[in-house]
């Protein structure tokens, strides 16, 4: 081989000189864009400070001694909303998926179950989740249904919260399922795949790296969403919370847990950008993904 | 004409009077068609016509609404026989996206081959990957099909259906969407199968091609069987003046490019 095949080109005068313009661009609006930060966060910072009920909101909100005081009971409280979210996500993902191919059939014998799918996707997407929460926390209970025993009631909540989520986890399946390509699935039939292997190997692996990233999404509310079951007596992060400020008579608890709230979404938000900005430049590549 | 079983082979499909209707509107009005083993019978006739709806019917994947579909013999488009059945014994092949996006080339054809045909996974690879080899491909195995060119991605979605050793094989269009330099390669993979003995009903616009390669022509036109005939006869002495006119409006087209 000869030397020059093996030498790569090198760079111009030009094309060198353009290099060391964008560099110097990006160091300069680096500079910028830092400096503009921390100007911006000075001011707030001083604005806030400044402010005449400042020295009183920071007694009652932002107190550190009442903090360490309620965090480890607010740390349990924590505890019960994860198993709680482990439970409804699953669940959410078993119903919700469930509902999406009950959406799909197109036979005339599965009408009724269709409209019935659609129904109840409509009546839970209208719903607020707290009136959700407060007709199977209290309602349940209130049927006696002796064979049931005493539910607890984060067992209650985890199910209104499966029942709400399932309903706008359902939408976002059958959307993805909906935009994979109709050829995908009449190939994946004319080689002999019977519609349940249509589905489980062609359409829903497609239509599942379509819908990640709204899916992300609905699995940070319901991160959040999780924190609501303390209406029905739960003594998680937020009830914990609550119980702590009544006996400080200071409001530093809440921050304590909705600190811990924001520290538990932020790695599935940034879960969530990752996957949607891959599967962005995947399209971008010319990809049919 | 005369087509006696000794010249021909036996008759792979018979298609007999079939009609095909949308809510009120008739697509394919009275279709009757023969394959014989081993031959390309290759459907013409302009957009709309019906070519793919009489294939895709012919696959199962359309419900005809009168008319009757045997495939060595057997009505295929009784209610009571076992679809999926049918579907293992002919493959088809659509214009575009038949390649699965999530799966690499060589998943793509050990899918069927594994939870169609039952085989084991290494079984399913070694066979896929001589089909991969023999189209030029083997390199690709692991690639996903958007990293394909157009042509190679058509080559594999036919490879895939010839896996299954279909009775049958059903091609629409195959090449319409490609651009005109890779269009011979995927041709080419079809004449290779003629040789090989495969059996295919094929919806095309290559007139050149459907003249060398196919025995059988068959022009369709508003869902009515207009005229047909062996290829030569067929392109060098059309009869009917529809035939006469499309077969003009095709080539000028053609020459224009
Ligand atoms: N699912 C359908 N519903 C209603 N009309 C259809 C449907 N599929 C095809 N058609 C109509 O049938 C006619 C023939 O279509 P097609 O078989 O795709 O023709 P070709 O493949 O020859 O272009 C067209 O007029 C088309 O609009
Ligand atoms: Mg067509």
């Amino acid at each position: 081989m000869s030397n020059s095949e093996a030498r790569r080109f090198s760079p111009s005068e030009i094309e060198l000189d353009r290099r060391a313009f964008r560099l110097a661009r990006k160091r300069k609006s680096t500079l910028v864009a830092f400096i503009s930060t921390l100007a911006f966060a000075v001011f707030a910072w001083f604005a806030l400070v400044s402010s005449p009920g400042w020295p009183r909101v920071e007694q009652s909100f932002f107190n550190w001694e009442t903090a360490v005081e309620a965090f480890p009971a607010v740390i349990d409280g924590l505890l019960l909303n994860l198993r709680v979210l482990f439970f409804s996500a699953i669940g959410v993902l078993v119903f919700g998926l469930t509902l999406a191919l009950l959406r799909t059939l197109r036979s005339p014998i599965f009408t009724p179950i269709r409209l019935l799918a659609r129904g109840y996707v409509d009546l839970f997407r209208g719903l607020p989740l707290i009136i959700v929460l407060y007709l199977v926390g209290f309602g349940i209970p209130g049927l006696r249904l002796e064979f049931l025993g005493r539910i607890p009631v984060e067992v209650l909540g985890t199910v209104a919260l499966t029942l709400t989520y399932s309903a706008y986890v359902a939408e976002v399946f059958r959307a993805g399922i909906e935009a994979v390509h109709p050829s995908q699935r009449l190939a994946a039939r004319s080689l002999g795949l019977t519609y349940g292997q249509t589905m489980k190997l062609v359409v829903l692996p497609q239509a599942f790296r379509k819908v990640a990233p709204p899916l992300m999404n609905d699995f940070v509310s319901l991160q959040k969403d999780v924190g609501l079951i303390s209406v029905l007596g739960a003594v998680d992060a937020v009830r914990a919370a609550q119980i702590e400020v009544a006996q400080f008579a200071n409001f530093t608890p809440y921050v304590v847990a909705g600190l811990l709230f924001v520290l538990l979404a932020i790695p599935t938000v940034r879960a969530a950008d990752y996957v949607t900005n891959r599967l962005a430049k995947r399209e971008q590549a010319g990809g049919v993904l | 004409m005369s087509k006696s079983v000794n010249e021909l082979g036996p008759m792979i499909l018979n298609v007999k009077g079939v009609w095909k209707s949308f809510e009120d509107k008739d697509v394919l009005k009275g279709i009757d068609l023969e394959v014989y083993r081993g031959q390309i019978v290759a459907l013409i006739g302009s957009s709309g016509s019906g070519k793919s709806t009489l294939l895709r019917s012919v696959n199962l994947l359309e419900e005809i609404s009168d008319g009757q579909i045997l495939l060595n013999d057997v009505d295929i488009a009784d209610p009571r026989i076992n679809q999926d059945e049918v579907r293992r014994q002919i493959g088809l092949v659509f214009q575009a996206y038949n390649l699965f996006a999530h799966l690499s080339i060589l998943e793509n054809i050990t899918l069927a081959l594994r939870h169609v045909q039952g085989l084991e996974a290494e079984e399913a690879k070694t066979k896929a990957l001589a089909l991969l080899d023999r189209i030029g491909l083997l390199e690709k195995a692991n690639e996903y099909p958007d990293k394909l060119s157009g042509g190679q991605q058509q080559r594999t979605a036919i490879m895939r259906a010839v896996a299954l050793n279909p009775t049958l094989l059903l091609l629409d269009e195959v090449t319409s969407a490609l651009d005109p330099e890779l269009v011979s390669e995927v041709l080419e993979l079809i004449r290779d199968l003629k040789a090989s003995g495969t059996s295919i009903l094929m919806a095309t616009h290559e007139l050149s091609f459907a003249r060398d390669v196919a025995d059988w022509v068959v022009f369709l036109d508003g869902g009515v069987i207009i005229e047909e005939g062996p290829a030569k006869d067929f392109f060098e002495n059309p009869k009917m003046p529809r035939t006469i006119e499309f077969l003009q409006r095709l080539r000028r087209r053609a020459g224009e490019q």
